[in-house]
């Protein structure tokens, strides 16, 4: 079965996808103070991914994709797990906060905190996750099953 | 005394390894262990039976109560004695015993590992470490047991001592636990020097009794030892004579003068199962025709003996049982390790073909008839002492009515043990007429045991003689041991001659009523032959297991039928039931009820529960998932109202994905539920939904209006700036107050994905693969075709 795109949706999608993703970070680095965070942020970069997905199919997605999910849920796993012993390094308890205010040119003073970190990896999961169920669960039944017919019959 | 521990558990550790090199003399080598202990404790006896105990303090857990806390006292001295004593001997008859095979190493490392474990068990002050080695102890002796692993029988026996003696073992435990509580500390020194009492201490009592009489092969647990008879012989001899049956001793021991006054059903229960195991030990003892099973039988006899005397709790008795004690391991190690000999001559230990060993195997014949002398009770030997001090005892007890039925019970069970001593020794040695063989006879000819074989033996066996001859050396040992076990009793002689007494004449009756029983064997065997059998522990045994298997497996069948409705109908009848009935019961409801505070909640409130209706009435799947969607979003708009942009903004998100989600899956649904209807209808179901939704309803609203501590919502948004440098509450909560949940749940987010690509790509490649069979059955019939 072929997938039929429509042209209005195809545009329209790709030309809000980048400014969603661009959202989906904002909330990230805003998360401490103001509505947003780690999940909620992977959540709407997973939604825009799910635009692509309503616009393109599987294919799409898997084409725009920088990187599998497997390597966006490990490395998000990673993260988190490495934030959370860093803070042993230091002689705190696990998943101890630390915070480092700063004056940044043009952003004025700027607390950052180690949470941050952690959540990065919170919203790498997330994306991941999205991304991940897109891929397989969003596939169609007929593609990419004449293939391995035969070694799939001997293996039997 | 860590240390001596230590020693033994290196040795079970290097003993496989060593058996390569020392093939049968690693038992030289892990005998060692108990040496290093019979050393150790002799240059510590003199101190100890001065009243001055050896302890030795190690910080395990502090915070359970549980410290490694060893003590030895003039009792677990004579413990001690037993133990590694007798250990030595044994690991010494082992060597000559066994010749090399294969897995001999680990049973070497085995036989240590028990000893050690024995010998911690009556070194350990508290409880807690009590039960480790007690359950050590029944852990080893099941791989003992089982040692020869491609007999059945020998498996069957090791699983049933198992399984006895490990539930006792958990009896013991929960007692301990009770025990410990009651009192305030786990260290039995203290314990027993200030028995707590009332509350919980019956319990604890009646579990601690249940776990010795399990280890102790009381009736009704006494089926697994006449079963234990399938390990090898060295094992027996150890088990039987100084170790495991005699850690349930000990323990009542150690515990009756503390309890057995105070304790109401204590004194009735100890005398009527000790009484009654006497009997029963020996009255089946007379009957077997398998030499060891006849000294298994008298073992279940004489601990039964010991339980009387030592669980009374009464002066003269805790001293006749510590010298029974000693007696028993002494005759009972002798008779096993003779039987062993028996057995490795003639291959047989069956006493209807054995005949004429005695003249063939003079030696061995005597070092038996010392130690079946000491059994029955004949003077000089050291049995004679321990049963006329018995016997005196109970004469002068302070037991009221009871006194005269124990009297009777010990003084039959003495007759009867005699009797059996008889027949062991007749039944072993005897010339026996063509009359009386079953067989072809077994004896004349059998190749004489060699001196490494018949020493450890010969060594106990006169040692029995030579305590019988001269108590005064082991007298005070005796005395101080009962004294350890009860500080108020006077010291006390063991003496061979005491007078023309009472008990003297009960012994002479004795000896009188057990020839008589020996010598008319045969209208004793035709007696017991027409007795209906009494109830068989061993038949109650195999009832309790498999009637445990049934009902696990009808339970099993019932709880777990595999119904997705029946498994839902259970946990939601439960929340029913047990929150439910609470909530009706125990609280009282909101009086004043807010209903809304904007008009705008009402009408979004409606919505949602018109799509949740919808939801549940719609036939197709697709039309349930936008419904349920509706359910989701209108909640998402409800936290709006509210004010909370983080969960409304989570809930919308969240809501979008799992309808996409849902829709992905639905393609792969047929369009419709299945009309398949639930077999109690459609009512059971809508009852228990409704029911279950009333109940969270009701439960939210008690739930918030009956709070009375301050939410800990307070404390977050007090904290939030402060502690994490975040004015956004929520996300505070997830990333730093509960940041360990957080990581949690998305390792669980990631298996999750994984789990639903791996699922996905394991269908897919199914119907790929019968796909592909397909084409390739299409095409050789087209290819047939022509």
């Amino acid at each position: 079965m072929r997938f039929r795109r429509s042209l209005v949706l195809d545009v329209g999608v790709r030309v809000t996808f980048h400014t969603v993703l661009l959202f989906s970070l904002f909330l990230l680095f805003a998360g401490h103070n103001a509505p947003g965070g780690g999940f909620i942020g992977g959540l709407v970069a997973g939604a825009a991914f799910m635009l692509r997905y309503v616009g393109g199919g599987a294919d799409e997605v898997q084409r725009i994709e920088p990187v599998t999910p497997e390597v966006l849920l490990g490395t998000g796993v990673i993260i988190a797990v490495l934030t959370g012993m860093a803070s042993l390094v230091f002689g705190g308890d696990f998943l101890q906060s630390g915070y480092h205010p700063q004056d940044l040119p043009l952003l004025g003073k700027v607390s950052f905190t180690s949470v941050l970190v952690f959540d990065i990896g919170v919203y790498l999961v997330v994306v991941g996750l999205v991304v991940g169920v897109l891929r397989s669960l969003g596939r169609e039944e007929t593609e990419g099953e004449a293939a391995p017919a035969e070694g799939g019959e001997a293996a039997t | 005394m860590l240390v001596l521990l230590g020693i033994h558990a290196a040795l079970a550790a290097v003993a496989p390894w060593a058996s390569k090199r020392l093939g049968t003399r690693v038992f030289l080598l892990c005998g060692l262990g108990p040496l290093a202990t019979v050393v150790w404790a002799a240059t510590k006896a003199g101190g100890v039976i001065d009243g001055t105990p050896v302890t030795e303090t190690w910080q395990w857990l502090p915070s359970l109560g549980l410290d490694a806390t060893l003590r030895l006292d003039a009792f677990s001295l004579l413990m001690v004695g037993l133990v590694s004593g007798i250990g030595v001997l044994i690991f010494a008859y082992a060597d000559a015993y066994f010749s090399m095979r294969a897995g001999l190493g680990r049973f070497a490392a085995t036989l240590v590992g028990f000893s050690g474990a024995m010998l911690g068990l009556v070194l350990a002050d508290n409880l807690l470490l009590l039960f480790v080695f007690w359950e050590l102890t029944s852990i080893t002796s099941y791989l003992l047991i089982g040692f020869e692993d491609t007999k059945p029988a020998a498996k069957a026996a090791a699983l049933q001592a198992l399984l006895i003696t490990g539930t006792g073992g958990l009896a013991l435990l929960g007692g301990s636990v009770l025990l410990g509580q009651a009192a305030g500390t786990f260290t039995l020194s203290e314990i027993l020097a200030s028995p707590p009492s009332g509350g919980v201490v019956p319990a604890a009592m009646l579990l601690l009794l249940a776990g010795a009489f399990t280890k102790s092969a009381q009736v009704p647990f006494h089926s697994w030892l006449p079963g234990a008879m399938a390990a090898p012989t060295p094992v027996s001899a150890y088990l039987h004579s100084a170790t495991m049956v005699k850690a349930g001793v000990y323990l009542i021991a150690r515990l009756s003068p503390s309890f057995a006054a105070d304790v109401g059903f204590w004194r009735p229960l100890v005398l009527t199962v000790g009484a009654a195991t006497m009997l029963v030990g020996g009255y089946r003892a007379l009957r077997q025709h398998d030499l060891k099973l006849v000294l298994a039988y008298g073992t279940i006899s004489q601990l039964g003996f010991m339980v009387v005397l030592l669980g009374v709790g009464l002066e003269g008795a805790t001293f006749a049982g510590a010298a029974l004690l000693v007696a028993h391991g002494a005759f009972k190690s002798t008779l096993f390790m003779v039987v062993g000999i028996v057995d490795h001559q003639a291959h047989t230990r069956d006493l209807r073909v054995l005949s004429g060993l005695g003249r063939r195997l003079k030696p061995t014949f005597v070092v038996s008839a010392l130690a079946a002398a000491s059994m029955a009770g004949l003077p000089p030997l050291i049995g004679f002492i321990s049963k006329e001090s018995a016997f005196e005892s109970i004469l002068d007890a302070d037991l009221g009515g009871a006194r005269v039925l124990v009297l009777v019970a010990i003084v039959v069970g003495s007759v009867i043990t005699f009797a059996y001593t008889a027949r062991f020794l007749w039944g072993a040695f005897a010339d026996k007429g063509a009359h009386e063989l079953g067989g072809e006879p077994i004896g004349p000819d059998v190749p004489r045991p060699g001196w490494a074989l018949l020493g450890p033996a010969a060594v106990v066996g006169v040692l029995g003689l030579a305590m019988g001859l001269f108590p005064s050396p082991i007298s005070p040992y005796v005395s101080e041991a009962g004294r350890a076990l009860d500080p108020l009793l006077e010291p006390h002689k063991l003496i061979l001659w005491h007078g023309f007494n009472t008990a003297l004449v009960l012994s002479i009756g004795t000896f009188l009523v057990g020839s008589l029983l020996f010598f008319g064997r045969r209208q004793v065997e035709a007696l017991q032959a027409r007795v209906p059998a009494l109830p068989n522990a061993d038949d109650g045994y195999r009832f309790a297991v498999s009637g445990t298997i049934r009902t696990a497996e009808r339970v099993t069948s019932v709880l777990q039928n595999g119904s997705l409705p029946v498994y839902l109908g259970v946990i939601m009848m439960t929340v029913l039931a047990v929150p439910g009935t609470l909530l009706l019961t125990g609280t009282r409801f909101p009086t004043e009820i807010v209903v809304a505070d904007t008009w705008l909640q009402l009408v979004v409130a409606g919505v949602v529960a018109v799509a949740a209706v919808a939801t549940a009435w719609s036939h197709r799947r697709f039309a349930a998932v936008i419904f349920l969607g509706g359910v989701g979003f209108g909640v998402g708009v409800l936290f709006i109202i509210q004010g909370a942009p983080d969960l409304a903004l989570t809930q919308l998100l969240v809501e979008t994905l799992v309808l996409v989600i849902f829709v992905l899956v639905l393609r792969h649904l047929p369009e419709r539920f299945e009309a398949q209807r639930w077999r109690l209808g459609q009512a059971p179901r809508v009852l228990v939904a409704s029911g279950v939704g009333v109940f969270i309803a009701a439960f939210a609203m008690v739930a918030a209006s009956v709070r009375t501590e301050s939410p800990v919502s307070d404390a977050h948004l007090a904290l939030s700036v402060p502690e994490a440098q975040g004015r956004n509450v929520v996300n505070v909560i997830l990333v730093d107050f509960r940041g360990f949940d957080t990581m949690g749940e998305i390792v669980v987010l990631t298996v999750a994905a994984l789990g639903i690509a791996g699922l996905v790509r394991a269908a897919r490649r199914e119907r790929a693969v019968a796909a592909g069979r397909a084409a390739r059955v299409e095409r050789m019939e087209r290819e047939a075709q022509p």
